[in-house]
This record gives structure tokens, C-alpha cells and sequence, in this order.
């Protein structure tokens, strides 16, 4: 017999509290690994969080309506005593900013009138819209610093119960990805690579599989990239993972993270596991699942905290180049433009051909451009034979 | 389903765009002009619809014919004469 302390999990860089909002399990009850056992609202809406863990619920410690910081012990669980069996995927992706403790909350009464605070700090507040003042220190010098600004934006909101409203809703997104993006550009020192890739026999070979199947059953040509990308990262593994305390760490699994926007603005990046051993029909079951459940449901926590790429798809928007921003700590983001008919000269004749812009944002401390290269490479190499896919 | 007529048609679109897109009154978008733009669906949302007429309508609908789906008027012809309405109606 063993014990296990459920904690507040990370969901992503941009965490750092959370809310209760239910128990799906209670003391006395028996829970296994990858279950489902609450559910927390943060900025990217309502996620169910799974335990990685099997045994039964001691006690909970947090009650529903309670918001707690990333690591607060929300539930103990009393284990038979078997290894913990989920070990690189969380602690990897699950503590993107090195935990410098939950430190700065912000105050209800301004802080003493003489606290030093660094101008990158002020400067920030300035842009998110922070009181500085109300911001404290979070480190033994007593300065106040970006980062204490950073935390202070993202434990600003008092706790909204189940569900915000709309509008509050989608400030607190705004105000995730204002904290996640600015960290991207200051910290990560981007390379950019764009290559165009001929798409025909890819769409010519997907539409004449979607003709053979019923409409459900239809692919879309998104999971082709999918799978193409998750293939290629195997080839080049320096752009599948994460930089963090100082050095690139390999992801556990290849798992790829869709941009996808909601309704009314902001967008989430979540995983579609072991991307590169399904099938086509599994991973278009995978997409399908994700997108009605960012549009309408729930995410699971696993699916914010595990994806070691990011792949973004803006072509029906109507670009035909993206220019990625890394979503921190992974080292890479892959973007995909519209589809376009071009003119091919080969051979002295022309041909049209259907071509998408393919373009990589790679973090430079991870890879180098030469590997970059080998990559989109090989993402359009494989895309040349989409029955192998 | 049996015999249905063109403003039945326009309902079952009507509700089938209205789940994914809630906050679009769809009576005021322009029924000539493509409506993936103005009501902001992309083609997983697209997929959706053409499996939900699908399911409502019974029609089997071919990716080949997706073109023919692009405005609100279109859809509502396109689906009409998939269902054997003849009538033109004057509903738009």
C-alpha cells in the first residue's frame, strides 16, 4: 500500500491556478490510471483532468468553487503500490516555467509604495493591462520581474464559478495567450523555413478514397499533413519536444498538438496522441473528436499538457504562408497555407499543379536550420505517397 | 424521410447551421453569397453539416458535389432536387 497526492496540474505554459468545479469521484471510490476524476476551469475552458495514478480516494482536500495554483494538493489516494506508471509525458510538458512557486498572487490592497520593480516588468504590466503596484515580488530580491507580472495577469480573475460569462470568458483567453506568446517571442529565439509542397497526388488519392465512403467515413485532407508531420518528426526528433531548464528534452511520444480556433476568437492547441502510429481513418476519428470537443465540450488535461508539436492549418482563411509563433516550451510549430493551383514547368512542358505552402517556426536552441530543412523535406516527401501514409 | 418540401429544406438547414453556429442569425446572411465566410465554418464544421443533412435528409451527398453547397440558396436547390422536390418555391 502505497499513497499518491492528486495535484492541480499545469494545463499548459500559460497556467498557473485553476478552479474546481466537480468531483467525479468520491472518498471510498476506486479510480484507474487515465481516468477521469474532475473537472477544473481555466482559461481554455472547462477540462476534465485525468489522474495518472490507480487506487482509492482518501479524501479530497479541495471543494468545488475553490481556485487553487498549479501544484496545490487537490485529492490523496491510497495506492496498491504499483510503480508510477506514467513517468516523462507529465513532468516534461506539465512544468513549463520553472517552478518559481506560486509566489505572486495579486494583492487585495496595494503593495508597500516603495517596491522596486524592473522596467521589463513595468513595461509588461503596461501592455496587459496590470496594476504594477498590486504586483508582488516573487523572488528573494525583492524586485518585482516579468514573470511576477506574468503570474500576477494569469491569477488576476476571482475565480469564476463553473461558467464565466462569454465575454469574461474570452478576456481570459486573451489574456493566456497575451502571457503565453510574449513569452514565446522574448525566450525563443525563432528560425523560419517555408517550402512549397505539390499536393496533387495527395488530394487526387483522398478523393478518390472519400468517393468510396459513406459521408462519415470521409477524410479531410488535414489528417494527410497530420500524419505526414508526425513521420517527418521521427526523421528530425530535435523539433519534437521541449527547451526547458536550459536544454531540449526528446518529447515521450510524437504528439501532435491542432490549432484550433473557436468560435468568437482565440484558439487551443491540443494533442492528438501517438500521431505518427495511427492510421489515416484513426486519426481523422482522433480530429473530429477534438474539434467538437474544443467547440462545444470538454478537453481532458492530458490533451492540453502533452502535445511536443504544434501543427496550425490557416488555408481556408485564405493565407497561403504562416509564420508561426512557438507555443511554449516546444521547440516547434509546423503551419500549413491554402491550396493553390500553379503552373509546373518540367521537362520543357507545364503542367497545374495543386501546392500548399508549408513553412516550419523551429526554436534555434533545439535544432538548426539544416535540420529544419531535412524536415519540411521529409513532410513533403511523404506527402508524395499518401497510400503509405 | 417521406416527401418533404423546400421549406422544410430550409428548416432542417436552418438548424443543422444553427447548432454549430449559434450566434449567426441566418436569416440575415446574404442567401447568394457563399455562406462558409459569413457564418464562419471551416471544413471539419462543413463535414459536419453535409453528415447531418445527411442524417436528416437522407440524401447522400458526394464530395464531388460539395460545390454545389456554397451559398444558402444553392444548398436549399441542391438538396431540393436530391429530395425530388419539383415545386420552385418562393420561400427566399
Amino acid at each position: 500500500m502505497g499513497a499518491y497526492e492528486f495535484r492541480m496540474p499545469s494545463l499548459g505554459a500559460d497556467m498557473e491556478a485553476g478552479t474546481l468545479v466537480e468531483w467525479q469521484v468520491k472518498p471510498g471510490q476506486e479510480v484507474k490510471r487515465g481516468q477521469v476524476v474532475a473537472v477544473v476551469e481555466t482559461q481554455k475552458g472547462a477540462i476534465e483532468v485525468e489522474i495518472w495514478e490507480s487506487g482509492t480516494v482518501e479524501r479530497i482536500v479541495v471543494g468545488p468553487g475553490q481556485k487553487v495554483p498549479v501544484g496545490a494538493l487537490l485529492a490523496t489516494l491510497t495506492t496498491v503500490g504499483e510503480a508510477p506508471s506514467r513517468p516523462p509525458i507529465a513532468p516534461a510538458a506539465a512544468a513549463p516555467i520553472p517552478t518559481a512557486a506560486p509566489a505572486a498572487r495579486p494583492r487585495p490592497a496595494p503593495a508597500a509604495p516603495r517596491a522596486r520593480i524592473s522596467p521589463a516588468a513595468r513595461k509588461l504590466a503596461e501592455e496587459l493591462g496590470i496594476d504594477i503596484a498590486r504586483v508582488e515580488p516573487g523572488g528573494p530580491d525583492g524586485v518585482v520581474s516579468r514573470e511576477d507580472v506574468e503570474r500576477a495577469a494569469l491569477a488576476m480573475k476571482p475565480a469564476p464559478a463553473a461558467k464565466a460569462a462569454a465575454p469574461e470568458w474570452h478576456a481570459q483567453m486573451r489574456r493566456a495567450i497575451a502571457v503565453a506568446m510574449a513569452r514565446s517571442k522574448r525566450e525563443i529565439p525563432h528560425y523560419y523555413l517555408g517550402t512549397e509542397i505539390d499536393m496533387t497526388r495527395a488530394l487526387t488519392w483522398l478523393e478518390q478514397e472519400n468517393a468510396k465512403r459513406p459521408v462519415a467515413e470521409r477524410a479531410l485532407y488535414a489528417v494527410l499533413l497530420v500524419k505526414a508531420v508526425a513521420l517527418a518528426l521521427r526523421e528530425v526528433p530535435e523539433l519534437n519536444g521541449f527547451f526547458t531548464d536550459g536544454e531540449f528534452r526528446p518529447g515521450p511520444g510524437i504528439h501532435v498538438g491542432m490549432a484550433i480556433a473557436m468560435r468568437g476568437g482565440g484558439l487551443v492547441a491540443p494533442a492528438i496522441h501517438d500521431a505518427d502510429r495511427k492510421g489515416l481513418n484513426e486519426l481523422m476519428a482522433d480530429l473530429r473528436d477534438l474539434v467538437t470537443r474544443v467547440r462545444g465540450g470538454r478537453l481532458r488535461s492530458s490533451e492540453l499538457t502533452d502535445p511536443t508539436i504544434t501543427l496550425t492549418n490557416l488555408g481556408e482563411q485564405g493565407v497561403e504562408t504562416v509564420y508561426g509563433v512557438i507555443y511554449p516550451p516546444q521547440v516547434a510549430l509546423v503551419g500549413f497555407g491554402k491550396m493553390t493551383e500553379r503552373p509546373r514547368v518540367e521537362a520543357g512542358g507545364t503542367s497545374s499543379r495543386r501546392m500548399v505552402n508549408a513553412t516550419l517556426a523551429a526554436d534555434h536552441r533545439a535544432s538548426d536550420g539544416h535540420r529544419g530543412a531535412l524536415f519540411l523535406a521529409a513532410v513533403g516527401r511523404l506527402l508524395q505517397e499518401p497510400e503509405k501514409l | 424521410m417521406g416527401a418533404v418540401t423546400r421549406e422544410q429544406i430550409k428548416s432542417v438547414l436552418w438548424e443543422v447551421l444553427g447548432a454549430i453556429a449559434p450566434e449567426v442569425d441566418l436569416d440575415a446572411v446574404a442567401p447568394d453569397k457563399p455562406f462558409r465566410d459569413q457564418v464562419d465554418i471551416d471544413s471539419f464544421d462543413f463535414l459536419n453539416v453535409v453528415i447531418r443533412l445527411h442524417e436528416k435528409l437522407g440524401v447522400d451527398i458526394p464530395e464531388a458535389d460539395y460545390g454545389k453547397l456554397a451559398t444558402l440558396a444553392s444548398t436549399v436547390d441542391y438538396l431540393a432536387a436530391r429530395c425530388g422536390v419539383t415545386d420552385k418555391g418562393r420561400d427566399r
